[in-house]
């Protein structure tokens, strides 16, 4: 009893407590961070494929090749309950989730298995993962590769391999080549008619002279025959290479025995996972890694990469700071330095405060309604009224989404400018005044310089809280697949009209709107891992540079 | 500065009472303090040319009166101390001369404060530029948050110069003046948060002195520094005196005695007793001004 009291009085169980809230705490962001690891970055870690032999409740034998997804142990009635036939005997059954890929084939590429009937698995080394542009990946065993129809090589050949890989090089060259043509030079020629086009509708709208009219007229139209020849001509050229890339084929069998063809045309990547060292894997894996990392997504956002995403994400957030931090700071500094305090600032801090406060939806549903419908369709009637009735600011777009986070995040920058601005020691404005500097000069040369770590603080807080912001971009210029990056070789290069993709976005789009939810999952998990680091590596960014402010004025605020 | 505008004061000016602050008409020279002129050895407010003449100054912050109706004379190229007990007013009539007062919005102020013939608190004054004539040091360094060389060029900047030539002397004649130069001299770039505080309470003289004030004006300078640099500090006012009128408030009867010429000793808002240092120190005429000399209270 007095031991216990005098327990309590020591103030042990209070540092207990405490402690437990840390450790807790970070058992719970190791964990998270931790999870999200591992679920997506196992992902493309290049496994063995599996051949497995197994004979059905009703005695039938099957043949599947895939790669395993993960296993769980349930108990027998669930396995009955959903469809499978288990004897009456057992209670456990294990079931594993297989990668059977030849979506193109078979209709689906993932399937659970009981490992009821199942023979051990075999993973033989002729096994052959195919990654295609379109239809995912395809299983099977190679039969020959095929030029114009005939065999250049068996399996059995010793070449065959380096062949095959030759082969595969050549069509992933002429594909990029093919994507640069139509990327660069057709895409420019494409802008260039549409320019004509909106200059013929602005002749239109205008209705000048006739004689002037009739000589624009004629300049388009003799500007859009050239056009037209630089495209056939190139068109050309495209349909020569096109033509190229059809010229291997590849003859695989599959599981059950049925072969196919396919063209290496539409082919990523040729790989022997069973016949990889650890080594080679490792090899790959980075490879995979930096392709998820730098491609475009294919397939409805479950394969292929995230760039856009990535580089939506950071060019959103980037004139999301161009736009707030100006604006929070001279907030904060007029209400601080130069604002009589009293109600009416009260007043306008306790609804800054509140601002801060408001469900992002919110600002989601005022973007829409005032930024994009109300300005931008005012923007558009007065400077882009030849492109009407195709909005080009009247619709959700980068600046919309920016602007929108930067009112989202503006209470954040003005609090926080306000705090650093009041924790300048008056002794230094006093220091500044005594010298026969004005109010004014003392506050841009010696209060606003000492200040600027607090507004970095508040920028780095905005920035965390906007790049991880989903729900009003939805509505305001985030869509699940941009046709274009917003920062491009044509003019004006920053495209503030253009929709983007974000991360956040796309965590949500591929986990929830997916067709293919199995294969959607890891990739989930990857972008939410690529979220948070790109989160923190803007953070980390800011910090140092924040730190660095504080290192030279260090001192002055404490 | 106009010699009509001059008035020779006497000692026995400041002797308005806490509990007698009527105000009576005050002879020029006052038979009890006027010493024969030429005797060198003892210094006395008659012989002085006044800098700045306070006359019938009160202050009042809200309802509350800080400055009961001072009058006073300020010598030029003197050493005046200001003396008394804590929150008797020394800062704010210190603070009366370059008008940071005005910075408190509570602050409301009666009569006048006459320098070089112009009352400061006159309308069309721009308190910048008289802020540029009468530097002031903190009780506390305050130095800029930048390097050595930006603080003591920060006024010379803000008076447009630009001239990398006229700052680098500027800074170099202002070091010296202030005895930093050959401290500092090796790391002018470097941030004046690094510097000991006895070197930041210097450079903050420097910064002061750099924009060629007429007066200096110096709150408890070396309240904060040890026994090493106050004497520096005390040094550095014997030789600023030569060039710069001087007012210093001080709690440290010795440093007031060691550096000033003249001292006044302030009580309650009311200016008790005003007059060379020697006498004040040796034989004070007021028995609040002997206990608080003494010791006895304050
Ligand atoms: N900004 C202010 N607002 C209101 N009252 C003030 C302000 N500054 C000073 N006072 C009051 O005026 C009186 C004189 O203050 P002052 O700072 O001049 O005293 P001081 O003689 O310098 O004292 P110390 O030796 O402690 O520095 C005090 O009663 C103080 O409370
Ligand atoms: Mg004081």
């Amino acid at each position: 009893m007095g031991y216990t009291r005098q327990w309590f009085k020591s103030g042990t169980p209070w540092i207990w407590l405490n402690g437990g809230a840390v450790a807790f705490s970070m058992i719970m962001v190791a964990g998270l961070i931790g999870l999200i690891a591992v679920r997506g970055f196992g992902h493309f870690w290049p496994s063995d494929v599996a051949l497995i032999n197994l004979t059905n409740a009703s005695g039938e034998r099957s043949t599947l090749i895939g790669q395993l997804v993960r296993s769980q142990t349930v108990p027998a009635a669930v396995a009955r309950d959903s469809g499978e036939t288990v004897p009456d005997d057992i209670e456990l059954v294990t079931r594993h989730l297989i990668k059977l890929g030849n979506r193109d084939q078979t209709g689906r590429d993932f399937a659970w298995y009981l490992e009821l009937g199942m023979e051990p698995w075999q993973y033989p080394r002729d096994i052959m993962v195919v990654e295609r542009r379109e239809w995912g990946n395809f299983y099977g065993q190679p039969l020959a590769l095929l030029r114009e129809g005939t065999v250049v090589a068996t399996p059995d050949a010793a070449n065959f391999m380096t062949e095959l890989q030759a082969a595969v090089t050549r069509s992933i060259e002429l594909h990029e080549e093919i994507r640069r043509l139509e990327r660069g030079a057709v895409g420019r020629i494409n802008a260039r008619l549409e320019r004509l086009r909106l200059d013929g509708r602005r002749l239109e709208l205008d209705e000048p002279p006739a004689d002037v009219k009739a000589a624009e007229l004629g300049r388009i139209a003799a500007a859009r025959a050239t056009l037209d020849d630089e495209y056939a001509v190139l068109r050309q050229e495209l349909d020569v290479i096109y033509a190229s890339t059809r010229r291997d084929t590849l003859q695989m069998r599959m599981a059950d025995g049925n072969e196919v063809n396919i063209s290496l045309a539409a082919i990523m990547r040729i790989t022997e996972p069973n016949a990889m060292s650890v080594f080679g894997k490792s090899a790959q894996y980075v490879e995979r890694l930096w392709e998820f990392l730098t491609d475009d997504p294919r397939e409805a956002n479950t394969e292929g990469g995230i760039f856009p995403a990535i580089f939506g994400t950071v060019t959103m957030v980037m004139v999301m700071s161009i736009i707030v931090t100006p604006f929070g700071i001279l907030a904060a500094i007029y209400l601080r330095e130069y604002a009589k305090q009293g109600t009416m600032t009260r007043i306008i801090r306790i609804s800054v405060y509140n601002l801060a406060g408001v469900p992002s939806i919110v600002y989601g549903v005022f973007g829409l309604g005032f930024f994009v419908y109300y300005l931008g369709g005012s923007l558009d009637q007065l400077f882009y009224e030849a492109a009407l009735p195709t909005p080009t600011f009247g619709t959700p777009g980068l600046f919309w989404a920016s602007l929108t986070l930067a009112l989202l995040t503006l209470p954040i920058v003005i609090v926080s400018t306000e705090e650093g601005l009041a924790r300048i020691p008056s002794t230094i404005r006093q220091g500044s005044l005594a010298l026969g500097a004005t109010k004014s000069e003392t506050l841009w040369k010696v209060v606003v310089p000492l200040a600027t770590p607090a507004m970095m603080t508040g920028l780095i807080l905005a920035i965390a809280r906007a790049a991880g912001e989903v729900a009003p971009l939805m509505l305001v210029g985030v869509v699940k697949l941009a046709p274009a990056l917003p920062i491009d070789a044509t003019f004006p290069f920053l495209h503030l009209d253009r929709k983007i993709m974000h991360l956040g976005f796309h965590i949500y789009d591929v986990g929830f709107q997916s067709p293919n939810v199995e294969a959607a999952r890891p990739l989930v998990y990857a972008t939410a891992l690529i979220l948070v680091i790109l989160i923190m590596v803007l953070n980390l960014a800011a910090i140092s540079i924040r730190n660095h402010l504080r290192e030279r004025y260090r001192s002055a605020g404490e | 500065m106009t010699g009509e505008q001059t008035t020779n004061v006497t000692g026995d000016l400041a002797t308005n009472q806490p509990e007698a602050p009527t105000r009576r008409e005050r002879p020029v020279v006052s038979a009890a303090s006027a010493r024969k002129i030429g005797e060198r050895d003892t210094m006395s407010l008659s012989d002085e040319v006044a800098k700045i003449q306070v006359n019938h100054l009160d202050l009042f912050y809200g309802a509350d009166q800080a400055l009961k109706d001072i009058n006073l004379m300020i010598p030029e190229k003197r050493v005046t101390a200001f003396i008394g007990p804590s929150g008797c007013g020394k800062s704010t009539l210190l603070r009366c001369f370059n008008r940071m007062n005005d910075l408190v919005d509570i602050c409301r102020i009666k009569g006048e404060i006459v320098m070089d013939g112009k009352n400061i608190y006159d309308r069309d004054v721009d308190v910048a530029d008289l802020r540029r004539s009468v530097g002031m040091v903190f009780q506390k360094p305050n130095p800029f948050p930048k390097t050595i060389y930006e603080n003591v060029a920060y006024g010379l900047r803000l008076q447009g110069v630009t001239s990398r030539r006229v700052l680098d002397e500027a800074v170099e004649k202002s070091l010296r003046a202030a005895a930093l130069w050959d401290e500092v001299k090796d790391r002018l770039q470097d941030n004046a948060f690094g510097m000991s505080g006895g070197q930041q309470q210097r450079l903050v003289i420097a910064r002061a002195i750099a924009i060629e004030p007429e007066v200096i004006l110096l709150d408890e300078p070396a309240s904060a520094l040890d026994p090493i640099s106050t004497l520096k500090i005390e040094e550095l006012i014997n030789e600023l005196k030569q060039d710069y009128t001087i007012i210093i408030v001080t709690h440290n009867m010795q440093q007031a005695a060691r550096v000033s010429d003249y001292t006044a000793f302030m009580y309650m808002g009311n200016l008790v007793e005003y007059g060379d240092t020697d006498s004040m120190f040796t034989n004070p005429k007021k028995k609040q001004t002997e206990d608080y000399i003494t010791g006895r209270y304050g």
